[in-house]
């Protein structure tokens, strides 16, 4: 092993005092950008500005599998593209028809929702963002997309994919966001059981495949195969988008509370496109009701929810 | 092999990018789990064998740009690199010394240092993650010591 004696540098050993004063002062100012950042979130500037730096780093990582990707189309056989073609054909035409019909009940709900005097639903506007292929944190589950700032992406904006809610955004960059997906083990995102209405929050466990709704008492009316849908409220999720199915439900009679399982119904760990959805109320909401809870309870709200 | 200043540094910073694109690589989820620290390898190595060029600062930014980089809290990946870089600076002396497999061993308990102090600031800022797979990466990181010092040392001392 090399040992490197730097001999043009006159080389003294540093004075311990002097590195472990220096050592203090950089940890106490980790210390500070950490509670600045965590406490107030006053660092968006920066972490805006670092993000952009670190921009084309991502795009370098992610560009061997670009290359692959579109190696791979460009030598796609002919027989394969028709093939993709028909069939892509043949979705385009059902999904029309599922359109005309859905637009004549779209037309009817604001007219039913008129009769009842009820606030019309938040009007939404959707944008395409393709997940970069970054490894974040092997543990958290964290995505890259490539729209930010300069998109209008904000924090905490509701993110889906062909078949339901996949997540919301975290950290905006310029170009790049992150998504914190529903399977995080810090997220929670409100629901509402097709069948009866039930509410309740469903958490995050760190598995792909499972989203567990730890707040539902033993007697509560949940079964096998119930349909989650949103329940719009936090106001970060739209309402009435699939979140996931129920495939688990144990009541252990010794038990308050009943273990209830769920199966995201977005594709969290195969989705390579996503949609970032923006809400834009038709008209604002009565100021009688009370502030809805916020829709990701890492904190303090958790921590209320489990001392009972 | 004046690694001090001026464009002695190129070295240092051409081997901290590529831990850094080392570290975001898109890999399968069972070697995503037990993926080195890569950019604390460097940062250790630099403490130990060239502590004036790459020293306490150093360590501290390339923690701040890995925070960035990974999207955490700002100044969690920078206190634990600080951290670190302190233990390896301070008996870089002694740790040059040492045989390899000795070495290797002293890093492992370096990197356990690091996830330790990446676990109790996640626990303080509300998202902890008592998962074991966290300590894998200190394992393969310690393994793959000889080899880090192997090509740092070819790399560092041409440049």
């Amino acid at each position: 092993m090399p040992l490197l004696r730097e001999p043009g540098s006159r080389y003294a050993p540093p004075r311990a005092s002097a590195l472990g004063l220096r050592a203090l002062v950089l940890i106490a100012a980790s210390v500070a950008v950490m509670v600045v950042d965590h406490r107030q979130h006053e660092l968006t500037a920066i972490r805006t500005a670092l993000s952009a730096a670190a921009y084309p780093l991502q795009l370098l990582v992610q560009s061997p599998v670009a290359a692959w990707n579109w190696m791979a189309s460009s030598f796609a056989t002919r027989s394969q593209l028709l093939a993709e073609n028909a069939t892509l054909t043949a979705e385009n035409r059902e999904n029309d028809l599922r359109l005309l019909r859905l637009e004549a009940i779209e037309q009817e709900n604001l007219r039913l929702r008129e009769l009842l005097n009820a606030a019309p639903r938040d009007v939404e506007t959707a944008k395409v963002a393709s997940i970069l292929k970054v490894d974040l944190d092997p543990l958290r589950h964290r995505v890259l997309v490539d729209r930010g700032t300069t998109d209008g992406v904000t924090r905490a904006q509701a993110v889906i994919d062909a078949h339901g809610i996949f997540g919301q955004t975290n950290n905006v960059g310029l170009k790049a966001t992150e998504v914190i997906l529903l399977s995080d083990p810090t997220h929670a995102v409100p629901v509402q059981v097709e069948r009866n209405g039930l509410r309740t929050i469903a958490v995050g466990t760190g598995e792909a495949h499972r989203l567990s709704l730890p707040y539902l008492p033993r007697n509560a009316d949940i079964r096998v195969d119930d349909r989650l849908v949103t329940s719009g409220l936090g106001g970060v999720f739209p309402a009435g988008y699939p979140v996931g199915r129920v495939f688990e439900v144990k009541r252990d009679p010794t038990q308050p509370l009943a273990t209830v399982n769920a199966e995201p119904a977005a594709a969290l760990d195969r989705a390579r496109e996503v949609m970032l959805l923006w809400l834009h109320p038709r008209v604002p909401l009565p100021a009688s009701e009370p502030p809805p809870p916020p829709a990701v309870a890492p904190d303090k709200s958790k921590e209320k929810a489990r001392k009972p | 092999m004046n690694l001090s200043g001026g464009s002695g540094r190129l070295p240092l910073y051409a081997c901290s990018l590529a831990a850094l694109l080392l570290s975001a690589l898109p890999l399968p989820h069972f070697l995503d789990l037990v993926r080195p620290d890569f950019l604390l390898l460097v940062v250790v190595w630099f403490a130990i064998m060239a502590p004036r060029s790459g020293g306490l600062l150093f360590a501290w930014f390339a923690g701040l740009v890995l925070d960035s980089f990974r999207g955490q809290i700002l100044g969690e990946n920078a206190l634990a690199f600080v951290a670190v870089a302190y233990l390896a600076h301070r008996f870089h002396l002694r740790m040059r010394m040492f045989p390899l497999a000795h070495q290797s061993l002293v890093v492992f308990a370096l990197l356990a240092i690091y996830q330790f102090l990446l676990f109790w600031i996640d626990g303080v800022t509300g998202h902890p993650l008592t998962d074991w797979t966290r300590s894998l990466p200190s394992i393969t990181g310690a393994l793959l010591w000889p080899a880090v010092t192997g090509i740092l040392g070819r790399f560092a001392t041409r440049a």
